[in-house]
């Protein structure tokens, strides 16, 4: 396959030494094996995620995302804008559909965009890893790399709110997307069929403001992949995989539960099963070790 | 603030629902609700809602102004978009509840000491800063934000997660001295200066 380049928004979690840094080795690792290549959108901005709305009003929040798809139409015109984080993706998607429905907003944001000497055609298509994945690449050619399958290992996909709703992944349902167990099932493992909680919201960002509420969402979500026989999450999303993973301790000191799921990225389980270094997969930044994982890496 | 919310008390004499349509983000919708209740049943905070969404679409036909934006409901929205997946009217209920808490907190209405009210807040003034997150002061000032004995307790609390980022590299003490940003911050806070200037010049003129 020839190499497939994108226009590539990381945003503010993937950054080196932030919350999900390692996704970001992970993705890097899988992107090298897969010929694709990844252009970070020259000074890129924070697109403010979902909870920009109490600080900033519309106009500011949309000049945030309209920013990065400038630069972005800039330096890489020929190249779709792709993001790995659902918050990101999700934003500027939501700003690009805003924009396009709404003249006045549009050269209202060109108007604020100028001011940072920038002008916005509002023509890219905005997309998310995983759809990359499926529709660009494709679980056959997926599957062909894998050099370690991960047999044996019992894998919950939690696809979460934001990757899945509302613009979800072209050909998937809402309450029932598969393609997390597809991929599961691509390196190997096994699938849990009938995780119910595949689609739950996790809080977001309020488990930050409100985490006893949130505490006891999340508490249902490990809960329920452990009902179903899961070594481990796998998610395709940085609020999601942080929320799951970092509380469990607290969650076991409320509830006296024996919470030690491990969380993982898709990207991290494509690396293992590549054959790639538990370093290159970034099984390092694993608050909760994934120990079978670190096995298979080790082989 | 306060003064802004007069003149719009005035400006309405009333009509709750044309304020919201003129005022809010994507408030035009609030007309097409059916009343059918799907949405509340699908929040996932739901059993902590004063009032979930459908109620609050009632609410605001009946002209219940300040008891709706008044409400801590809106600010207990994740943003999971199970309401808007679900709505047979195609209500963009996310956004309307977003919409509703800015223009309350711009009326002076919001209920102090929300907490995701002033995270959300916190959150914004930190990456217009330098145009990134930084996510250590973010946490710090999040832990802080009830006052600095509340502070050090959260803290104390969250400390164990805290030392898990840092073995894992998830996170810097050095973020500290200044960590991410964008380059031009010269540009960028003129973009958001203007964006704010028009919104304001926006609402002023519905709001005159
Ligand atoms: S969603 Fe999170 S990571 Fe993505 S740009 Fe916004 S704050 Fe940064
Ligand atoms: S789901 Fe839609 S139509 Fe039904 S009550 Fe909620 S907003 Fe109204
Ligand atoms: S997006 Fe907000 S309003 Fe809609 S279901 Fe989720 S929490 Fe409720």
């Amino acid at each position: 396959m020839a190499k497939k380049s994108y226009s590539f928004y990381p945003g503010c979690s993937s950054q080196k030494a932030a919350s999900s840094s390692n996704y970001q080795v992970s993705v890097d690792t899988m992107c090298k094996e897969l010929d694709i290549e990844l252009n970070e959108i020259p000074d890129w901005n924070c697109c403010s995620a979902s909870i920009g709305y109490a600080g900033g009003g519309e106009l500011p929040r949309l000049a945030l995302s309209a920013r990065n798809m400038a630069l972005s139409e800039e330096a890489h015109p020929d190249q779709d804008i792709v993001a790995t984080c659902a918050a990101c993706w999700l934003a500027t998607k939501e700003t690009q559909e805003r924009l396009n429905d709404n003249a006045d907003l549009l050269a209202e944001t060109n108007t604020a965009l100028a001011e940072a000497g920038l002008k916005l055609k509002n023509e890219k298509k905005v997309r998310h890893m995983v759809e990359v994945l499926i529709e660009d690449i494709g679980y056959e050619e997926l599957g062909k790399h894998v050099k370690k399958p991960l047999e044996g290992l019992k894998i919950a996909g939690y696809v979460g709110c934001q990757t899945n709703r509302p613009f979800g992944i072209a050909g998937e349902s809402f309450e029932n997307p598969k393609y997390l167990d597809k991929m599961i099932e691509t390196v190997g493992a096994e699938a849990c069929d009938n995780y119910e909680k595949k689609v739950s919201c996790c809080g977001g960002a309020l488990a930050f403001s409100e985490p006893e509420k949130s505490q006891a969402l999340i508490k249902e979500i490990i809960e329920s992949a452990y009902d179903n026989g899961a070594d481990m999450i796998v998610t395709p999303c940085p609020v999601c995989q942080m929320n799951t993973e970092v509380y469990q301790e607290q969650i076991n000191a409320k509830y006296g539960t024996k919470f030690k799921m491990p969380v993982v990225y898709y990207s991290t389980l494509l690396s293992v099963a590549y054959g790639k270094s538990a370093k290159e997969a970034a099984l390092d930044g694993q608050v909760i070790r994934a120990k079978q994982l670190e096995e298979i890496a080790g082989k | 603030m306060s003064n802004y919310n007069q003149e719009m008390i005035e400006k309405y004499r009333g009509n709750f629902l044309k304020e919201v349509q003129d005022n809010v983000e994507e408030g035009d919708w609030v007309k097409m609700c059916m009343q059918c209740g799907v949405c509340s049943g699908s929040c996932p905070l739901g059993p902590h809602w004063e009032h979930p969404p459908q109620e609050i679409f009632m609410m605001i036909r009946a002209g219940k102004r300040d008891e709706v934006l008044q409400s801590s409901s809106m600010w207990m929205c994740t943003s999971c978009y199970n309401c808007i997946a679900r709505c047979p009217r195609g209500l963009p209920i996310t956004h309307i509840m977003h919409g509703l808490a800015t223009y309350s907190k711009r009326l002076g209405l919001a209920p102090k000491n929300q907490p995701t009210a002033k995270f959300a807040q916190l959150f914004w003034d930190n990456l217009t800063r330098t145009g990134r997150v930084n996510e250590l002061k973010l946490g710090l000032s999040l832990y802080f934000m009830n006052g600095f004995s509340e502070g050090i307790k959260t803290a104390l609390k969250m400390k164990d997660i805290g030392l898990g980022m840092l073995k894992t590299k998830r996170m810097t003490p050095m973020e500290i001295l200044g960590g991410h940003g964008c380059k031009d911050k010269k540009g960028f806070h003129a973009m958001l200066k203007k964006a704010q200037e028009i919104e304001e010049a926006r609402i002023g003129k519905s709001g005159s």
